[in-house]
């Protein structure tokens, strides 16, 4: 494995392959890839969690709770700077991740994901009556200035707006790909796999899944954050079990191995959105249903594992040994 | 007092059908391992099911009016043996030896295609079959109205509560079901058939949940989207009445009803979430819900 210096330049040569596409693409493409890499984040989180074992059908609850607070911030406090917002919207995932995280310390399996799905779908609730937010219709925003700059033409803007999405996707995605690798979450692993084992070897299986469960909770609000400030308008369905099931399937779709494939997989849905809801709006859903399925089935470790296979063959002449990615 | 009645009332009118459509899922889950994401898309077929064979009987004045409500039972009952074993047989048994949050993804991808199904069959405009409800005549209660519908509703769901029990408790089969229920693996070294098993109870709980949809399509206007509604609150069901118990779901099926009808009738904001308030408040002080059942840890 290449270490963090290896993960750090990747970074580095990941900004730069980024900015030039981003700047080369059209328009519309970059827009797709900003709403594609802040959801992303937040699917990143789960699978932060996946790798301990948990899967929250709730995300939406810290995507929201990021959300709300940059575009609160925005309108009342007029911050405009992103940074700055989109730091106010992990900080708000995060407080509101350590205040659930203890009462949902002792569950596993389906009671965690349904109790994380019930507390999204309580603060959905909360937020469609409380109208000093905006009730069901939510809020717009403006757009915001990058670091002092405020972009004039509205192209400059997406494409800033880009840049500033990828770079905190980078940052984040080398944070988590460090922390995979470290002591501790390599440890997430071993209580997947037995949680017993790891309490008996010294290890706190809480504190791992409490560590987990706040990064999702960071991650969460710094997608939430990003997203707002993309599609400039912040309303309850950012916390709806179905933007949470959304994230899910993201997490599923690229599998846990890969952090790369977490925005892979992100594009890929995104695009794939765009074009069904134009040729085909109807079936859009179904066929999404249809791909999930298959990839449960054919391909368990999800897109991340395609790449460690190659990477696997292509070091050892030996095909890849399924059973450690299940 | 005339508010109290009222709560409770359309406490448990609303408990009724709840429970006709959770205990479906807690069967599902008691026998299958599976947490039915896809279970309020099969009420929704059975509301459409039922509401297009209504509106068919009816419009063409084909025979005697109560007829309708054994057609509305023969679409539920339709919808299940269609569904139940397509489903069963051509989806979930290919994943059964799967991570129960996988089956619940499954699941989900299930519901994904019966929600564009049901919009491609039926299309997205609503659907009325009112003529079955107002058949019943009117029934009054401490000086408020009520449809007489609403109480057969609570009816159907008592017999059908009983029938399970009996079924499951005092006949053989039943105790097979049962068997299953403990142990999937010795029950197939003892000689039961534990596919014909999962299939059955599958189809049950596609019957029921069909049952819960047939016989609510006429109190609702049936559209696009009631399926999810219905998921998320027989979800809760039965999750407070905890996974697996039908005795969990009937208790957990009033306290739902009863906190809805409350939030309704004393703090109509609260209608949207109480249900998940309450169910958050029972898991955190039972993590198993109500009625937790026991269960050996395995290392």
């Amino acid at each position: 494995m290449s270490g963090i210096f290896g993960t750090l330049a990747a970074a580095v040569i990941a900004c730069a392959a980024l900015a030039l596409a981003g700047y080369a693409a059209p328009n519309w493409l970059v827009l797709i890839a900003t709403l594609a890499f802040s959801k992303g984040l937040v699917a990143l989180g789960i699978v932060a969690l996946m790798r301990g074992g948990l899967v929250s059908f709730g995300q939406g609850t810290f995507y929201c709770a990021g959300a709300y607070a940059a575009g609160m911030a925005m309108r009342s406090f007029e911050i405009n700077d992103a940074a700055l917002l989109v730091a106010l919207g992990a900080v708000a995932g995060l407080i509101l991740g350590v205040i659930i995280a203890p009462l949902l310390a002792g569950y596993r399996g389906i009671f965690f994901a349904t109790l994380t799905l019930a507390l999204s779908m309580i603060v959905y609730g909360i937020l469609n009556k409380t109208y000093s937010l905006g009730g069901s219709d939510g809020l717009n925003l403006h757009a915001p200035s990058f670091f002092g700059y405020r972009p004039a033409a509205s192209e400059n803007a997406s494409y800033a707006l880009f840049l500033f999405t990828s770079l905190t996707t980078v940052i984040a995605a080398a944070m988590c790909r460090i922390h995979f690798d470290s002591v501790r979450g390599l440890l997430s692993h071993a209580a997947r796999d037995n949680e017993i084992r790891v309490e008996y070897l010294g290890a706190s299986v809480r504190w791992i899944n409490g560590v987990n469960f706040a990064i999702a909770a960071a991650l969460g609000g710094i997608g939430g954050a990003l997203s707002a400030l993309s599609l400039g308008h912040i309303d309850p369905d950012f916390a709806f079990w179905t933007t949470s099931g959304e994230f899910v399937f993201l997490a599923i779709l690229s599998g846990y191995v890969s952090v790369t494939a977490v925005f892979v997989a992100a594009v890929l849905v995104e695009l794939g959105r765009s074009y069904s809801s134009q040729y085909f709006p109807n079936t859009w859903q179904g066929a999404l249903g249809v791909f999930l399925l298959l990839i449960i089935l054919f391909l368990p470790g999800g897109l991340g594992s395609l790449a460690l296979r190659l990477r696997v063959s292509r070091a050892k002449p030996e095909p890849a040994p399924a059973e450690t990615l299940k | 007092m005339k508010l109290a009645a009222a709560i409770l009332i359309d406490g448990v009118i609303d408990a009724s059908w709840l429970f006709i459509v959770a205990v479906g899922l807690t069967l599902v889950f008691g026998v299958l391992n599976i947490l039915n994401f896809a279970h309020g898309s099969l009420f929704a077929v059975g509301a459409y099911a039922a509401a297009s064979a209504v509106g068919w009987y009816y419009g063409g004045g084909l025979g005697p009016p109560f007829l309708g409500y054994l057609l509305m039972f023969g679409a539920a009952l339709a919808v299940a043996l269609i569904l139940g074993p397509l489903m069963e047989r051509g989806v979930l048994r290919f994943f059964y030896r799967r991570d129960e949050v996988v089956l619940v993804l499954v699941t989900y991808a299930l519901f994904l295609i019966l929600e564009d199904a049901t919009k491609l069959i039926w299309g997205t405009e609503s659907y009325y079959a009112s003529e079955p409800y107002a058949l019943l005549g009117n029934v009054s209660f401490f000086g408020l109205s009520y449809v007489g519908y609403d109480f057969a509703l609570i009816g159907l769901a008592v017999v059908t509560g009983f029938l399970l029990w009996f079924g499951l408790n005092r006949t053989i089969s039943g105790k097979i079901v049962l068997a299953v229920i403990h142990d999937r693996d010795i029950s197939r070294a003892m000689g039961v058939n534990v596919t014909r098993v999962f299939a059955f109870a599958f189809t049950l709980g596609v019957f029921l949940a069909a049952l819960g949809g047939a016989f609510t399509a006429p109190k609702i206007s049936v559209q696009p989207g009631i399926g999810i509604t219905v998921i998320l609150l027989s979800f809760a069901v039965v999750v407070i009445g905890g996974l697996g118990s039908v005795e969990g779901a009937a208790i957990a099926a009033l306290f739902v009803g009863f906190a809805r009808a409350a939030a309704i009738h004393l703090v109509p904001w609260a209608e949207l979430f109480i249900v998940y308030l309450v169910m958050a408040l029972v898991l955190a002080f039972r993590p198993e819900g109500l009625f937790q059942r026991a269960s050996a840890r395995k290392i």
